[in-house]
């Protein structure tokens, strides 16, 4: 099977962002960047898809050269071969413009499923993987905890408020990962001495103009100090006191 | 004026809270509210709209249903399209964006007019960075819950349109959720506990606790679910869920960056930790220094005395 595992480079999880002297963006020089925590996981979905199925796995991503380092980690996990969609500006393409440069590579390569993080740990929009899948014209189901691919049939468990939801479908599909699907593996040292042989194909994709206008980013607003109540139980009055009559939620 | 469709989700004709708030959103805004909703009981819907279209259907499938709401956008020539930020509403409104070829925010958190265009709140980096943007295409969104007042009832006239057939992922079950309990993600009181609970058995004072508030929901750090103590579903954090409770209780947590960009938001935080000098601490409205194990059980019988008005 001809698989895709579609991948962020994002700040780190630790990171904590300045703003760009514009105010319109996170200063990105700032960023220590990592694979997407959610990425992990669709990738992990992918080679296994490919251990029952046979096939190949592509790590795809649109990003800066330097996202290569982020490919080579998919390719010392065991991914194949890596596609960059090169764009210094990638961090301020909105997920419209993301999700076509993605689709049409997913075209070109001849993929028949698409694995995505549920969301990127950056913008948190969690659309790319719905977006792509529209403007192929294929099925997605997203948040994915439970996959089973049988020959082109596919059916996948996603979580609601609603509860725990079963969906059907025939491939060719994208499907979104949420935490719990599968545990990721790491890349072993094997690994990383075979992911530098790997091939990673760079290109230039077609972006469409950007349709979100940026009006302002700023930090969140500090919250108020707050006080020390006391010491063990007998603190617990006085918390109840104050949860009652100061911050009136009880 | 501009003209704002708003998907409802429904059950057996009732709204769910998440959904109302989006029509709040909508009309303050000013604008004409169009509500869109799907399935049994949607004709039953008494919603403060202008309009409710109820799309007819029994089988449910999410691209079928995000044409649906494209195509009434379309037909009706509505600026923008607003959906709760569910679980239903996140994986729907970015299709429906696709399909009117326009950028999709999710989660957002304040809505304002900005000229013609409708400027949009959200967190991003799990509400480290707080961003501010606007739509040169069709305005789709979901709203974050607890952000925009709710309207009363309405008595907006329902017609019927069927709902398309044309399907590509189908839903073929829904399993409920053990026990009925309350989503962190929903909880108006998330009672969270971490590390310092020690074992995985010790979770039970955490669960009592949020039993004597009886609209409680448990909560987990990370760590805990990365151990395996307690399932993903009660993951607050950026990689779990972001809440914003009225009432946020973390226990024996001490305020990992990770964590803490999931909870801050909550309406006030009460942090319990051994250690005083616990990160945990500078963000929490109340601080009790001490051992949750010994502190909760006395807790939880104060607050079943409170709750009772005892």
């Amino acid at each position: 099977m001809n698989i895709v595992a579609c991948i962020k480079r994002v700040p780190a999880t630790e990171t904590q962002p300045k703003i760009a002297p514009d105010g319109k963006a996170m200063d990105p020089a700032l960023a220590e960047y990592m694979l997407s925590f959610y990425d992990e996981i669709a990738l992990e979905e992918a080679i296994r898809t490919k251990e029952a199925a046979g096939g190949e796995v592509t790590a795809l991503t649109l990003g800066p050269a330097e996202a290569t380092k982020e490919i080579r980690d998919c390719l010392a996990r065991g991914a194949d071969k890596g596609s960059l969609l090169t764009d210094a500006d990638w961090h301020t393409r909105d997920n419209r413009t993301t999700a076509k440069a993605l689709a049409a590579q997913v075209t070109a390569l001849g993929a028949e499923v698409v694995f995505c993080g549920r969301q990127a740990t950056d913008r948190d929009n969690a659309a790319v993987g719905q977006m792509m899948a529209t403007y192929l014209g294929w099925a997605c189901v997203t948040d994915v905890i439970e996959l089973t691919i049988d020959g082109q049939k596919a059916t996948a468990k996603r979580e609601s408020e609603a509860g725990i939801e079963s969906f059907s479908f025939d491939l060719p599909a994208v499907i979104t990962c949420q935490k719990g699907l599968n545990e990721p593996r790491y890349a072993g040292l094997k690994g990383i001495m075979a992911a530098k042989k790997k091939p990673i194909e760079e290109s230039a994709p077609e972006l469409a103009e950007n349709m979100t206008e940026v009006i302002s980013v700023e930090l969140p607003p500090a919250r108020p100090e707050g006080r020390m109540i006391g010491e063990g139980t007998d603190a617990i009055p006085a918390l109840l006191e104050a949860l009652r009559s100061e911050a009136k939620v009880l | 004026m501009s003209k704002i469709i708003v998907f409802v989700e429904q059950c057996n004709g009732t709204a769910n809270r998440a959904s109302t708030e989006a029509l709040g959103a909508a009309a303050s805004l000013g604008a004409e509210v169009i509500a869109v909703s799907f399935g049994e009981g949607a004709a039953n819907l008494t919603l403060a709209a202008a309009r409710t279209i109820a799309l007819e259907g029994t089988q449910y499938s999410p691209d079928a249903l995000a044409g649906d709401i494209a195509g009434i956008a379309k037909a009706e020539g509505a600026n923008a399209v607003f959906c709760a930020s569910t679980g239903t509403g996140r994986d729907l409104a970015p299709r429906v964006a696709a399909l009117l070829d326009s950028p999709c925010f999710s989660d957002c958190t304040a809505v304002a007019a900005d000229g013609d265009a409708i400027a949009f709140t959200r967190p991003t980096l799990a509400g480290k960075l707080i961003a501010n943007v606007k739509s040169t295409g069709t305005a789709v969104a979901t709203l974050r819950r607890n952000c925009f007042e709710a309207p009363e009832a309405g008595s907006a006239e329902v017609t019927i349109q069927p709902a398309s057939a044309d399907f590509k992922a189908l839903l073929t079950e829904i399993a409920a959720k053990v026990g009925g309990k309350l989503d962190v993600s929903e909880a108006p009181i998330i009672v969270s506990g971490g590390r310092g609970m020690k074992e995985p058995e010790n979770f039970k004072l955490i669960e009592d606790l949020a039993a004597a508030f009886g609209n409680a929901a448990v909560g987990a750090s990370r760590a805990v679910v990365d151990a395996g103590w307690r399932p993903h579903s009660e993951q607050v954090g950026q990689t779990g869920k972001t809440v914003a409770p009225q009432l946020y209780f973390a226990i024996g947590i001490s305020g990992a960056i990770q964590h803490v960009a999931g909870m801050k938001t909550s309406k006030v935080i009460v942090a319990i930790n051994k250690d005083p000098d616990a990160a945990i601490f500078k963000l929490a409205d109340y601080g009790i220094v001490g051992d949750a194990l010994e502190i909760l059980p006395a807790l939880t019988e104060a607050v079943k005395g409170a709750v009772s008005g005892a």
